[in-house]
């Protein structure tokens, strides 16, 4: 069973493993303590107090404050529980218009706005692009992903989650 | 005469499948199978008789496809074997087009739900061919040969060979056929029929099959390959029990599908997070001008989200609750293609390098909502192209195993989704001359077996090179397509830009080509891919979708004169707002802005233009490392206007030294530019949620979105309840769709 360092982890969350460095950790069994250290890398690297109890999103963090779970951005920004749509909380803007998806594709390399449209969701307090959702018009905000965070740390980890 | 019946112990087949079925729901074991004992007692005798056996079907798949497979089968290997119990659940599989190895557990399962024990009977020596995609199977094209084997008077288990075809006689040549709208299009028909005894195939069949298709030499050649592996693969068998004992061999199988569920459900608790997923993908069917049948012509959205429950013993369900219903259009599903589909991307995903088999098929819980387009319920309905909603469909599960595989801390694991194996530039026509004059040549690249795949959470995604139904896919030589589509040759193949996905890590890119007819006449030519809808889920954490396809035409041109006087000629389209085709060729330039076109007749001279596609970005694009943008201009996979656009990053051309340089300051400027305008272009949530109502509201909605939205709530009283309470609603809201 492979382990690997912390700056391995923190150089595999920067993407600056090389190839040759990466092949093996794909390829290989699974660092089975790779949820610890990942948790601790990524507490080190953000600049608030808060316990991160799940990593959710590239830059979205479910963390411990006040005897709530709530979703927060390495920039601060506080989306509220975990258990709602963090993207109700975001700024959204959608390309609905050709220009509009004309900047991001050459023409007919898009799609077509009458068909679908683009949702581009901004962290509202740093403006980090979130998550780009390419629905027909009217479509409800779909919600990717709700964690049952005690069964796993209960049931699968074998210990109680950092709040609890 | 008393029938003896072939099951073990003096069980019927059907018997023995109702007690497979008996023990697996009331123990949620496989077989019941509570302690992999063989295991436990002798490891290495366990291990190296699954190796020993895998090893075999490796050899069977390998040896066949070089001593008689045609072309299609032999270039990208579109061939793959499975061993089955005698209930039809694979033990071990070859290497291959993994795709298929469920689809024929269902074929096998059609057969003794049929009591062929009875009639037409299970003989040793038997061979039974299915293609038909209500009994298991993904689409006509997909041809299945199963054998049963027998230990002395009992059946022991079944082998059975799939390889795809470039043409099954439908309503046009091909293999995906876009103007297929009911059952009588898809071409000839084998429902698990009886075609050889034996280990000969019947005269009448071959004869029959021959006749039936357009292709008739690589239909016999493939039948071959399959039955040659297949007989290979019983020889393994009878060695294996000859060797370790008919008890053991008996025991195994049971053991080492069960081990294969415990497999699925350890991978899960080891590398996911418990938990509700969803997803969006879909796909769309633009015919409403395209269709020559009326009934046919429609535009269409086709909607295909899908919920994944993970539990807290480490199961999985995946609901497709709220589909679209099927249509007449050659992408409706049976069950064989979603669970085949599903099967293969689970074995990428999670249970690769181990125990691949039917213990993945027993570890999932599935709803494929009745009357919809993953289950229609319809046998006279077109199956011939399922792929078209099957592929973006299952872009959704990859894309919610992602969000698992990110919080559970393997970023190097995710994988959003792929680029859809599309623009399989199809059809075929005559030579006119020259020896092979009469003889028909077939368009069927299987180029598309190299398509882009999407971004990792640490990584850029493959370039070229993936296709999801087939773990090992290759997309060949160029000089082996020319062979047997003579009159389509190349003029060029390069990469295309802008085909990549955005993101701080982009998605795999791809390439383009442009070919001519030559040589030919009577040709017919269509393709299929996405072009007025993204494809797939899209993207993730940022990441945008890849580029759509478009069609490109080019009939009644002066290419002869081009050639006479050796001018410039066009070599792709880099940038359709300033066409190479338009610039360089006289004749009409047909540009459609979607890509799914039915058969166009061309002549001699005429041109096509074919893009592949490339993979869904991962991450905010503004975060991605200059070096590695500069590295996508110097490789042409974007362009320096959608670079400033998307990733703001400003890059000079430098002639003299053939490359690219970024201005690293205006680069600065020109991001700070673009969160500017993030703030100024976005809306609050309650904004957004009033702007996008209104369009439900006042009637802005186009046809094919009405059409959707209709399908979905008329479907499913789950889906229609998530709609009216999201948008608040009337109980009786409803879409009128013409």
């Amino acid at each position: 069973m492979p382990k690997y360092d912390k700056i391995t982890l923190e150089r595999l969350i920067e993407g600056e493993l090389k190839w040759e460095e990466l092949k093996p950790i794909i390829s290989g069994d699974k660092d089975a303590d790779r949820f610890d250290r990942i948790l601790e890398v990524l507490q080190e690297k953000v600049p608030w107090e808060e316990k991160i109890i799940l990593p959710l999103h590239e830059h979205l963090h479910i963390v411990a404050k006040d005897g709530n779970r709530i979703v927060k951005c390495d920039c601060g920004y506080e989306f509220g529980e975990y258990t709602e749509n963090w993207k109700k909380k975001s700024r959204i803007r959608v390309r609905d218009k050709i220009e509009e998806i004309e900047e991001l594709y050459p023409k007919d390399m898009g799609c077509d706005p009458e068909w679908m449209e683009i949702r581009e969701y901004y962290c509202p307090g740093c403006f980090a692009l979130l998550e780009a959702e390419s629905v027909p018009p009217g479509y409800p905000l779909v919600f990717n992903f709700l964690p049952e965070i005690d069964v796993f740390y209960d049931e699968w980890l074998g210990k109680k989650a950092p709040d609890r | 005469m008393d029938k003896k019946e072939i099951g073990w112990d003096g069980k019927s087949l059907i018997e023995m499948y109702e007690e497979s079925e008996r023990l697996i729901n009331e123990t949620g074991k496989y077989y019941g199978t509570d302690i992999l004992s063989l295991k436990k007692k002798n490891p290495f005798r366990y291990e190296r008789s699954y190796a020993s056996l895998r090893g075999a079907l490796v050899s069977a798949r390998e040896t066949a496809l070089h001593i008689a497979a045609s072309p299609i089968v032999k270039e990208i290997g579109e061939l793959c074997f499975a061993l089955y119990t005698p209930e039809g659940d694979s033990i071990v599989v070859s290497t291959g087009i993994l795709v298929h190895v469920h689809t024929m557990s269902e074929a096998i399962k059609f057969m003794i739900q049929q009591d062929y024990e009875d009639d037409p009977g299970i003989n040793p020596g038997d061979i039974f061919l299915n293609n038909d995609p209500e009994c298991g199977n993904v689409h006509t094209t997909d041809v299945q040969t199963i054998i049963p084997i027998f230990w002395r008077d009992e059946l022991i288990g079944w082998a059975g060979g799939v390889t795809h075809q470039i043409d099954t006689g439908g309503i046009t040549p091909g293999h995906d056929l876009v103007a297929a709208i009911q059952r009588f299009d898809d071409g000839v028909y084998y429902t698990c029929r009886k075609i050889g005894s034996n280990d000969k195939i019947w005269k009448d069949h071959m004869i029959n099959a021959r006749r039936s298709v357009r292709t008739p030499l690589y239909w016999e050649l493939d039948e071959k390959c399959r039955l040659a592996g297949n007989l290979m693969i019983r020889d393994a068998v009878l060695d294996f029990i000859e060797k370790e004992g008919i008890d053991y061999y008996k025991q195994f199988i049971r053991e080492a599908i069960e081990e294969g569920r415990r497999i699925v459900l350890k991978r899960v608790k080891e590398r996911l997070i418990p938990g509700r997923y969803r997803a969006a993908s879909f796909f769309d069917v633009p015919f409403k001008k395209e269709a020559w049948q009326p009934k046919a012509k429609v535009d269409k959205v086709t909607n295909e989200p899908i919920e994944i429950i993970i539990d807290k013993d480490g199961g999985l369900s995946i609901d497709f609750d709220g589909a679209s219903g099927p249509g007449p259009n050659p992408m409706n599903c049976g069950k064989g293609a979603m669970e085949g589909g599903q099967w293969v991307l689970l074995t990428q995903i999670l249970i690769y390098g181990d125990k691949v088999n039917d213990g993945a098929y027993f570890a999932v819980e599935k709803n494929y909502p009745l009357g919809t387009w993953c289950n229609p319920g319809d046998p006279y309905l077109s199956y011939q192209s399922p792929w078209g909603n099957l592929i973006p469909a299952y872009t959704g599960m990859m894309k919610c195993l992602s969000f698992g595989l990110f919080s559970r801390g393997y970023r190097e694991e995710v994988v959003p989704g792929y680029g859809f194996t599309g623009d399989a530039i199809q059809g075929g026509g005559i030579y006119s001359s020259g020896p092979l004059k009469g003889d028909r040549w077939a368009l069927s690249t299987f180029e598309i077996s190299g398509q882009g795949l999407g971004a990792s959470a640490v990584r850029d995604g493959l370039d070229w090179g993936y296709a999801m139904w087939n773990p090992e896919s290759d997309l060949g030589d160029v000089e082996t397509w020319e062979l047997f589509q003579g009159g389509v040759p190349y003029l060029s193949r390069k990469v295309k830009p802008n085909t990549a996905g955005h993101g701080k890590y982009r998605g795999g890119a791809n390439y383009a080509g442009v070919a001519m007819i030559a040589n030919s006449e009577d040709v017919d030519f269509f393709g299929a891919r996405e072009g007025m809808v993204f494809h797939g889920s899209g993207g993730m954490h940022g990441g945008y979708p890849h580029g759509t396809g478009y069609r490109l035409i080019a009939k009644n041109t002066n290419f002869k004169e081009i050639i006479d006087n050796q001018e410039e000629y066009p070599l792709g389209d880099p940038d359709p707002s300033n066409g190479e085709f338009e610039r360089l060729l006289k004749g009409d330039i047909i540009r459609k802005p979607y890509s799914s076109i039915y058969p166009v007749t061309l002549e001699n001279y005429d041109l096509i233009h074919f893009a592949l596609s490339g993979g869904p970005g991962y991450g905010d694009p503004l975060e991605r490392r200059l070096e590695s943008v500069k590295k996508d201009l110097d490789n042409g996979i974007y362009t320096a206007d959608l670079v400033y656009n998307v990733y703001g990053v400003k890059a000079e051309y430098d002639e003299q030294e053939k490359t690219w340089s970024i201005d690293e300051n205006k680069t600065i400027q020109r991001r700070e530019e673009l969160i500017k305008e993030r703030k100024e272009k976005s809306l609050t949530y309650e904004e957004f949620w009033r702007y996008e109502r209104d369009k439900i509201t006042e009637n802005k909605l186009s046809e094919p979105v009405r059409r959707m939205i209709s399908e979905s709530i008329n479907l499913s009283d789950k889906w229609k309840k998530l709609f009216i309470e999201y948008w608040e609603l009337p109980e009786d809201f409803n879409l009128e769709v013409n």
